[in-house]
């Protein structure tokens, strides 16, 4: 699998989405920089790391979402490429239209660095078809403006789809108020695209997926994602 | 351009210059200064810049050592960690700053030290930050704390550097003046570190960063002073910080040096331009001439005066080799960086300022630094403490509960959820442990890191109080398995021109210099800040050490929470000193007795034994003695595990003693073989003894008991209630 990391200046997990890349996939991730007009050639997937591009200035995200590389990923994903968004990466999706939704300042004003409970609600996803029958994981969340909200049409839809990826749970899979980190509605920590092939998620899976780092649970999406790629 | 102001004794003594500094300019030029010489003056000769009542004792402290590749003097320290590669760090404070303006103050100390590590061409892998706040019940004190946390997150999170651990403590003492000590540490090749000395003459004096502007103006000489109630007018000498620009600045840095573009380098931090210039100047023995109508500025008419007093954040000075201009344009241009060309080395001894057509300043730059003021001040040594009078009665259970959940000792989760403290995913320990450990990136070795010092030891006995900031930093490192290799240190005191508060400082610096000596850990890097003290009340005496530790191996690391089922011993004697105790003071507001005497042969022997008990696989778990003795480490040590504890009376010692003193040099393992582990202890000539198990889900103090989960709730919950949020 060739992937390729976007790097705007800013962020600052494109060295960890890498290495997570390249341990998952046995292949070194290509970081590409955010003034580049064109993608390596032959790419398979696509990752927007986290960070503070643009130093989250005018809006999280929506000064990456209009770097010249980012009109070539976006017609990427159009044909149907894979991309992967984590936290800013996230941010970035939502403001480049690929994934609909807003992600707002935290309920607590405040930035939060933790592990969650998540919940993987489906496995129908090149992203998520290793986590199995595995259905509460363990991954950290390290934002400022991660709390999803949309229209409530829109969450329906979402929902109907089966294009909730993620949703903060408690230890016992239940996403009460109390394991919501940051008031995203409906508890959703990440969404994936109609065609299902772009995920945007607020928790850094890159950030566990090494058994040194105290889990291992952030692996899996990685693992998914190279099985994808071998088996198209 | 505005006119400038007539200089004389008057507008020196606004600089914060004293009648014979003054004088010893006038005989130094042999002429008036110039206004702008004046405030270039002001801003070397200040305490905070020039070290000047501080200087004589910091060199008696202990600076070198095989594992040391570069000591103080530097922008940070450097240490030999094996394979080829060095740790630098430094810590530095950013106290009146902060007090000013917590969240710009605290984000700027922040960003101050990690310019100061990538300065030296090492990327920052961890930051610390070692606070203290006034009473918890003061009017102040929740927006301090509020302001100041959001300001280190704010800053080091948007940079990329996990916050990975360090202090936050309440006193009464720091109503007026709270202090924010911020280190950094970073990973470099060792044959990669840059240094500051410019070399070559003619060559570029490159500026790169962010526009100057009249930001932090005389922001050195305000940190230089005493306080009054009109602190708040100072705001507008408090800088802001930009971490996106600083980010980028970082990974312009980085690969400029790559490219073999830089000769030498310098950040601009306080006082600016004039700071860096002379900085490069002196150490390279050049003289450097600057032509300000060069430099990038953010706004209008600025003069010669206010550029080079300036602290405009995220800033750098370089030399550059001319035939790499090219290169290093392209990098600058790749990172969206201001640059210009401000300037040239000169072979003659001056330090030469032009500014729209006019010489602004032509001095003698090595007497800048050369001959600046040093001063032998007087000090009184501190009266000795009387004993601790009469112990009140003790609950163990009861006053357990009570003492974990106080400000001092409850959790700091509530601080570290705010800052990234995984970012780059090498974080093996996270913040809440002994010291916390950051894997070095693509290796199998560890580095570990911890910040210590117990004021009101400190206070009490500087000399002890000293030695014990050191030892408990050493005890931190040693508890995850750690091989202590340096310390920084961050010297918080009042007055300097008070002999009672000068002789804490050097009190305190005795005891740092013995135990840096004694434990293998010698001092490579620190700052000093005098003058906290507002309307003439000064700080507790806060010596803060920042410490790093190597593992050669994460195999070699020591977790805090033990199993359950697993046998407690403590390592160590047990005397029960209770003087300056958490016990006597959170509980019964008592600060009085000694503090603890601190055996420094014992307490290397006893890190020694627990790295090697760890070899030998003999324990599973181990956890440092300091505040609130052995009922508050086995406490923390329940939490961590989720499991309950059960500690034994000892014979001989009343409740308070055994469960609370705080007899130092101790540490609390978990084992399966307490025989193996108490036989070893002897034979390195410790005390050690079993003194209980994990197990259940009660904390069990000899005959008193209460739920783990009351005490976890009381714990976790601690901060929030101070903070008014539970």
């Amino acid at each position: 699998m060739k992937s390729a990391v976007i790097v705007f200046p800013g962020s600052n997990c494109d060295r960890d989405m890498g290495v997570a890349l390249t341990q998952a996939t046995g292949r070194e991730a290509q970081m590409v920089w955010h003034k580049d007009a064109a993608l390596p050639q032959g790419l398979d997937m696509i990752a927007l790391p986290g960070g503070f591009s643009f130093g989250d200035y005018l809006r999280c995200g929506a000064i990456a979402a209009r770097a010249p590389i980012m009109r070539a990923v976006v017609d990427f994903a159009k044909r149907g490429g894979l991309v992967l968004g984590v936290c800013n990466g996230f941010q970035i999706l939502i403001e480049t239209g690929l994934l609909p939704g807003a992600l707002m300042r935290n309920q607590t004003l405040k930035f939060i660095c933790s592990d969650v409970h998540l919940s993987v609600e489906t496995t129908r996803s090149p992203f998520t078809s290793a986590y199995g029958n595995r259905r509460v994981i363990t991954v950290p969340i390290a934002h400022h403006d991660g709390a999803y909200i949309a229209d409530d049409a829109t969450l329906d839809r979402l929902e109907a789809e089966d294009r909730i990826a993620f949703r903060y749970v408690s230890a016992e899979g239940q996403p009460t108020a109390d394991a919501n980190p940051n008031g995203a509605a409906r508890n959703i920590a990440g969404i994936l695209s109609e065609n299902r092939r772009v995920l945007g998620m607020m928790p850094h899976p890159e950030r566990l997926a090494d058994p040194a780092l105290g889990g291992t649970d952030g692996a899996a999406l990685f693992a998914s994602l190279a099985a994808a790629l071998e088996a198209a | 351009m505005s006119r400038e102001p007539e200089v004389n004794q008057e507008l020196a003594a606004g600089h914060g210059l004293k009648p014979d500094e003054y004088q010893r300019i006038l005989d130094l030029l042999g002429r008036t200064p110039s206004f702008t010489e004046l405030g270039i003056f002001s801003a070397m000769w200040n305490e905070h810049c020039s070290y000047k009542s501080s200087k004589k004792w910091l060199r008696t402290l202990p600076t070198t050592g095989p594992q040391v590749i570069c000591g103080p003097g530097e922008n940070a320290g450097v240490v030999d960690i094996g394979d080829g590669q060095a740790v630098v760090f430094k810590m530095e404070s950013h106290n009146h700053p902060s007090y000013i303006e917590p969240y710009q103050g605290a984000a700027t100390g922040v960003g101050g030290i990690l310019r100061d590590v990538f300065t030296m061409g090492a990327r920052p892998i961890a930051a610390m930050n070692s606070l203290s706040f006034g009473a918890p019940d003061h009017p102040k004190t929740r927006s301090l704390v509020a302001g100041v946390v959001a300001g280190i997150g704010g800053y080091g999170n948007c940079f990329g550097v996990p916050t990975v651990g360090g202090e936050v403590r309440f006193h009464a003492a720091y109503n007026g003046n709270c202090l924010v000590n911020a280190f950094a540490a970073g990973l470099a090749d060792a044959d990669k570190i840059f240094y500051s000395a410019a070399s070559g003459v003619g060559m570029p004096v490159v500026y790169l960063g962010a526009k100057t502007g009249r930001d932090g103006v005389g922001g050195a000489t305000m940190a230089s002073a005493e306080f009054s109630d009109d602190a708040e007018e100072k705001r507008p000498t408090v800088q802001v910080g930009d971490p996106f620009t600083e980010k980028r600045l970082l990974e312009a840095c980085l690969e400029l040096m790559a490219s073999g573009a830089v000769i030498s380098i310098q950040d601009m931090g306080a006082a600016g331009l004039t700071c860096s210039a002379v900085e490069m100047g002196d150490k390279g023995g050049l003289g450097v001439e600057l032509d300000l109508d060069a430099v990038p500025c953010r706004e209008d008419a600025m003069t010669a005066y206010e550029m080079m007093l300036s602290e405009s954040q995220e800033r750098m000075l370089m030399v550059l080799r001319p035939e790499k201009e090219d290169v290093a344009r392209a990098i600058f241009d790749k990172w969206d960086l201001d640059f210009a060309v401000v300037g040239q080395t000169i072979a003659e001894d001056r330090f030469l300022i032009r500014h729209g057509g006019e010489t602004k300043g032509d001095l003698p730059l090595k007497a800048l630094s050369g001959t600046a003021p040093e001063y032998d001040r007087p000090w009184v040594e501190t009266p000795a403490a009387a004993p601790l009078g009469d112990v009140p009665d003790c609950d163990p259970a009861a006053d357990l509960l009570a003492l974990m959940g106080t400000p001092n000792l409850c959790s700091r989760a509530w601080v570290w959820r705010q800052y990234d403290h995984m970012v780059m995913a090498d974080t093996v320990v996270r913040p809440g442990s002994d010291a916390a450990v950051v894997r070095v990136h693509g290796t199998a070795k560890a580095l570990a890191f911890t910040s210590d010092v117990t004021p009101r030891y400190c206070k009490t006995n500087p000399v002890e109080g000293g030695k014990q900031a050191v030892a408990e930093a050493y005890r931190n490192l040693s508890a995850t398995g750690a091989r202590p290799l340096a310390t920084t240190d961050n010297l918080n005191f009042g007055n300097p021109e008070r002999p009672a508060v000068m002789g804490q400082f050097v009190g305190c610096i005795q005891g740092i210099g013995a135990a840096c000596s004694a434990l293998g850990m010698p001092v490579v890097s620190g700052n000093v800040s005098l003058y906290n003290e507002t309307n003439a009340q000064a700080i507790l005496p806060t010596p803060t050490i920042g410490a790093v530790g190597l593992l050669e191996s994460l195999e070699q690391m020591i977790p805090m929470a033990p199993g359950a089922g697993d046998t407690l011993v403590l390592i160590g004697e047990t005397k029960g000193h209770l003087g300056q105790s958490a016990w006597a003071w959170e509980l019964h507001g008592r600060d009085e007795g000694d503090a603890p005497p601190v055996d420094l042969d014992a307490e290397r022997r006893a890190g020694d034994l627990i790295r090697s008990l760890k070899a030998r696989d003999l324990i599973t778990a181990a956890h440092d003695l300091s505040d609130g003795g052995l009922a508050i480490a086995a406490a923390e040590m329940a939490i961590a595990s989720g499991t309950g504890v059960t500690l034994e009376q000892a014979p001989g010692l009343g409740p308070a003693a055994w469960f609370f003193g705080e007899d130092q040099g101790r540490y609390l393992v978990g084992c399966a073989d307490p025989d193996a582990v108490v036989a070893a202890a002897k034979e390195a000539g410790l005390a050690a003894r079993t003194v209980g198990a994990m197990g259940g889900d009660q904390i069990i103090l000899g005959d008193t008991a209460l739920p783990l989960a009351t005490l976890a709730e009381a714990h976790c919950t601690g901060f929030a209630r101070l903070m008014g949020e539970a």
